[in-house]
């Protein structure tokens, strides 16, 4: 059994067929080929799918494709500016060392900018609370709230900075 | 101006923080088929019947085997283990068969349509169980559960008896640090593709040479047919150095298939079949006197170490906790041996700290435990026993250990500086008297590891080719720098600390030096990254190949100067006479020279400006440092919270203190969570109830408090920049803290131990009983 869904990725819309029981995440990895939402677990604990769907922040591991029929989502690779700006969470992350291995780190990106729609100049107890549905292994989350701290403090999108 | 100690922020994040990194399930082959593991429900059992008919017969299922179709059965780098469990189970999770199909779908669809019967067998959980008369044996061939011991030697029993005769008090205790889980956040993954002429496998391990040497010797094929990359990691923490099935599953089907053949890990998989660390059971006696000085210790360990060690790291771990059972304390007589015990669960192997954090336990909570006994001060306590500074090296009583270098009372000074310990205890008494108030408690943990892994000889015992590290520079025509390193940094930030140390001696932008790793076909033969090791040793193998490739640099351009290469300095990347910037030659020009030989001079041969060291450091290195704890305690719930955490590390030489100051906290973090959330758990019959992120607490931000961070600084003579490394301290130092905070805080009820983890119901039992009496 397929079903055809019609889904806006960071602004561009397909059309696709899909078995009913295919995963967002996957969808988005493996149909768009948009590899930069990570899978870190089985049971939505952990966040590294975090996208924003019509803006929200949402795990797309609990979302079906079918579900997202219809609907606007955003990924990490729809962050930076055409012109190769980053966001301002992605310039926080960096400049605060909000990183170490980089694979919770998408996630956590989107949510934060979640938590900073809702809230533009979060406490750090809110941020903690904010970003409790995702998990980092590496960095403890005090470099993470920073970041987030360094966004809510530099709204502006930041030049491209020197690539690695 | 020196990068070294500067606060660089990344090369690697602009694609971390993009979406463009590249993680082995983001690399696409065209073709590319999935496979998954049919794992065993039981801990102990033999297989009766595996009915592979109906996976079979699934469209779109490609092939599905059992150990019977492999020709070389055995897994490599394990104990008595084959590639897929062979006629019997012993613990939940073992892969029994193999599925590949077209898509992770299908691939899941077929392994529910594996029929496996089974008989099941008596079976043993605890050391405890494992070592009763009559137990039922996890291997039979063996004869006993005991698969490796270190007894106690008959000369430290006698020295530590004489010493415990002498001593005016003794005191014993128990504890287990009990089994936790490394998490990474990207579980196992591999792709494999075995084309006509080379296999090529991608994968997430800590050590692609190490890998690649091994898959070449099991698979019979030859190195240079055989390469191994590691793209980007999602954190290793220890748990990506062993041999596990399916990084010789894939290539063994891709080939069988001839396509790219891929397996990701569940998370739920990860937690049943990826190596987990510690579960050491520890019985201590300390011999004092009433001054609350160490007379002696007895140390034996009974290490759980699952149903299949992982050789040799798991019988390892508990000899680093028996090298480094003294601490930083001067400890005259030590007797110290261990016994390694196989259980029906998930293998045990390295976990950050890999055998240290359970040595820092066991003498963090000894020195608090004679604090508790004599009403001496633990800060009195440790600065009375600690090794004098001017004692180093100091060779520890029971081993061949020698410390290489260490201030502790400075860091301890420090430690209570910042803390402001005289005003802390004063808050403690007010709120412990105060029952409107939460409990508070105050914990210490002056602790010492064991790290940058090793000089010659330290992991060939491990396994491993070498103990160096490499580190290869190469400038280009354009006189911007390529290093290649055989470290295999997995979140690190190795490519920004290379990039700085060569900065500093190459005279060059950091911006204009790009570090590659991870690729056996590319850079030269390395060990990897794990034991806080590499900016100690890739670091220096750094050093040395820049500062040749720099001597050469010079050379050419007092040619082109015509000047004496004695005479010239590198001033922001343009050689010149000291003193004279008027007449320049841009890195760019020198870079071109380096490949013309028409520009050398006569004596330097063209390919001069390229140099690779393997460093080979002369010791192991013992960073240390001071942490402490404060909590607060709920007196209705028993909820702990981790109030303050003031650390004070000393790494030696920092190189990026950004990063160390990250790979602190999140180590803290590691070590707090063992002391208050996480604990893998099987019930009696060796099912485990600990095989989500919902059941396994791994912390989320909401859960733990920030680091309020301090250093002292004290070199290690080992290389020539001084770094200990810092990769694993946090989690070594900060979990006996956290646990002496608590017994504090609990002193007043008659608690002398605690277990972890220290859930709300424990304390809140103890609290219950206390008002009840």
């Amino acid at each position: 059994m397929q079903r055809e869904v019609t889904i806006s990725v960071n602004g561009a819309t397909r059309t696709d067929t899909v078995e009913p029981r295919l995963l967002l995440v996957h969808y988005l990895r493996e149909q768009r080929r948009l590899t930069g939402t990570h899978i870190g677990c089985d049971t939505s604990n952990c966040g590294a799918c975090t996208v924003l769907i019509d803006g929200l922040s949402a795990k797309s591991c609990t979302v079906l494709a079918v579900q997202a029929d219809g609907h606007e989502v955003s990924t990490i690779e729809g962050l930076a500016g055409s012109d190769g700006s980053f966001h301002p969470v992605q310039e926080g992350f960096r400049q605060c060392h909000g990183l170490q291995c980089g694979y919770c780190t998408p996630g956590m990106i989107m949510a934060s900018v979640g938590i900073l729609a809702d809230n533009p100049h979060p406490s750090e107890s809110e941020i903690r609370m904010g970003l409790e549905g995702n998990i980092c292994r590496c960095t403890g989350y005090q470099k993470i709230v920073e970041a987030v701290q360094w966004a809510a403090a530099h709204p502006q999108p930041q030049p491209a900075g020197q690539g690695g | 101006m020196s990068m070294v100690g500067t606060r660089v922020i990344r090369k690697e994040d602009p694609n971390l923080i993009t979406g463009r990194g590249l993680f082995t399930d983001d690399v696409s082959i065209m073709g590319t088929t999935i496979m998954a593991f049919v794992r065993s429900t039981e801990a102990h059992a033999d297989i009766v019947s595996v009915d592979l008919a109906e996976a079979r017969a699934l469209p779109g299922v490609l092939v599905v085997i059992t150990v019977d179709d492999l020709e070389t059965q055995e897994l490599p780098g394990a104990f008595m283990r084959t590639v897929l469990a062979k006629d019997r189970v012993r613990f939940v999770g073992e892969p029994i068969a193999v599925v590949v199909a077209e898509d992770r779908y299908i691939a899941a669809d077929a392994v529910e349509l594996v029929q496996v019967t089974y008989r099941p067998l008596p079976l043993v959980i605890t050391p405890v169980e494992a070592l009763a008369v009559g137990a039922p044996l996890v291997q039979e061939a063996l004869g006993t559960n005991v698969c490796f011991e270190v007894p106690w030697p008959q000369e430290q029993i006698d020295q530590v008896d004489r010493a415990f005769e002498a001593a005016p008090r003794q005191a014993s205790t128990t504890f287990h640090s009990q089994r936790v889980h490394p998490v990474p956040m990207e579980p196992s993954a591999i792709l494999a593709d075995w084309g006509p002429d080379k296999l090529t496998v991608w994968a997430s391990t800590q050590m692609p040479h190490g890998l690649r040497n091994c898959l070449s010797s099991f698979l019979g094929v030859p190195q240079h047919q055989c390469r191994v990359i590691q793209p980007d990691v999602g954190g290793g923490f220890g748990a990506k150095v062993q041999q596990y099935p399916e990084l010789f599953l894939a290539p063994i089907l891709s080939k069988r298939l001839g396509r790219p053949v891929k397996y990701v890990q569940t998370r739920t998989e990860c937690f049943a079949i990826m190596c987990s660390g510690r579960d050491q059971h520890h019985e201590i006696d300390v011999a004092f006197d009433d001054d609350g000085h160490i007379l002696g210790l007895r140390s034996l360990i009974h290490a759980d170490l699952g149903a299949y060690p992982d050789l040799p790291n798991s019988f390892g771990m508990p000899t680093l906790t028996n090298w480094m059972s003294s601490g930083c304390y001067k400890i005259p007589a030590i007797v110290a041996g261990y016994k390694c015990v196989l259980t029906n669960k998930t293998p045990q192997s390295a976990y950050r700290g890999a055998g240290r954090p359970e040595a820092s336990f066991l003498a963090e909570r000894v020195v608090d435990l004679i604090a508790d006994e004599t009403g001496i001060d633990p800060a009195e306590v440790r600065l009375r026993n600690f090794i004098p500074t001017d004692e180093f090296p100091y060779k520890v009583p029971h081993a061949e250990v020698y410390y290489d270098s260490g201030n502790y009372p400075l860091s301890l000074h420090e430690a209570l500086r910042l803390c402001d310990y005289e005003n802390l205890k004063v808050e403690r008494d007010r709120r412990n008297a105060d029952a409107s108030e939460k409990l508070m408690g105050i914990g210490f943990s002056t602790w010492v590891e064991i790290a940058a892994f090793g000089p010659r000889g330290a992991l060939e015992g491990f396994g491993h080719i070498g103990s160096y590290e490499s580190a290869q520079v190469k400038i280009q025509p354009d006189g911007t720098a390529i290093i290649a390193t055989g470290a295999s940094p997995h979140g690190q930030g190795t490519h920004t600390t290379l990039a700085m140390i060569a900065a500093d001696e190459l005279h060059m932008s950091i911006d204009n030096i790009t570090v590659r790793s991870g690729d056996t076909d590319t850079t030269p033969q390395g060990v990897g990254t794990m034991g806080s090791r590499t900016a100690a040793i890739a670091g220096e193998a750094t050093k040395q190949a820049s500062i040749k490739v720099f001597q050469n640099a010079c050379k050419i351009a007092a040619h082109m100067l015509e000047a004496n290469p004695d005479d010239l300095e590198c001033v922001d990347g343009l050689f010149q006479v000291k003193g004279v910037p008027s007449k320049t030659i841009p890195w760019s020009q020198v870079g071109w020279a380096g490949l013309s030989p028409t520009l050398l001079p006569d004596d330097i041969p063209a390919g001069c400006l390229e140099s690779t060291v393997f460093a080979e450091p002369t010791g192991f290195t013992y960073p240390a440092g001071a942490y402490v704890c404060v909590v607060g305690i709920d007196r209705d719930t028993g909820h702990v919270e981790v109030e303050k955490f003031y650390s004070v590390d000393d790494c030696g030489t920092v190189i990026n203190p950004l990063l160390a100051e990250g790979q602190v906290q999140g180590g803290i973090i590691q070590g707090i969570a063992q002391a208050l959330f996480e604990e893998m758990v099987w019930d009696s019959a060796g099912q485990p109830l600990t095989t989500t992120l919902m059941d396994y607490l791994a912390p989320a931000a909401s859960d733990v408090p920030s680091i309020i961070d301090g250093r002292t600084n004290t070199p290690t003579p080992h290389n020539s920049l001084g770094a200990k490394g810092i990769g694993e301290s946090g989690t070594i130092g900060s979990t006996p803290a956290v646990v002496n905070a608590v017994v504090n805080a609990l002193a007043q009820y008659g608690v002398k131990n605690i277990a972890m983890p220290i859930s709300p119901q424990r304390v809140w039992r103890i609290l219950n009983q206390a008002q009840g009496a």
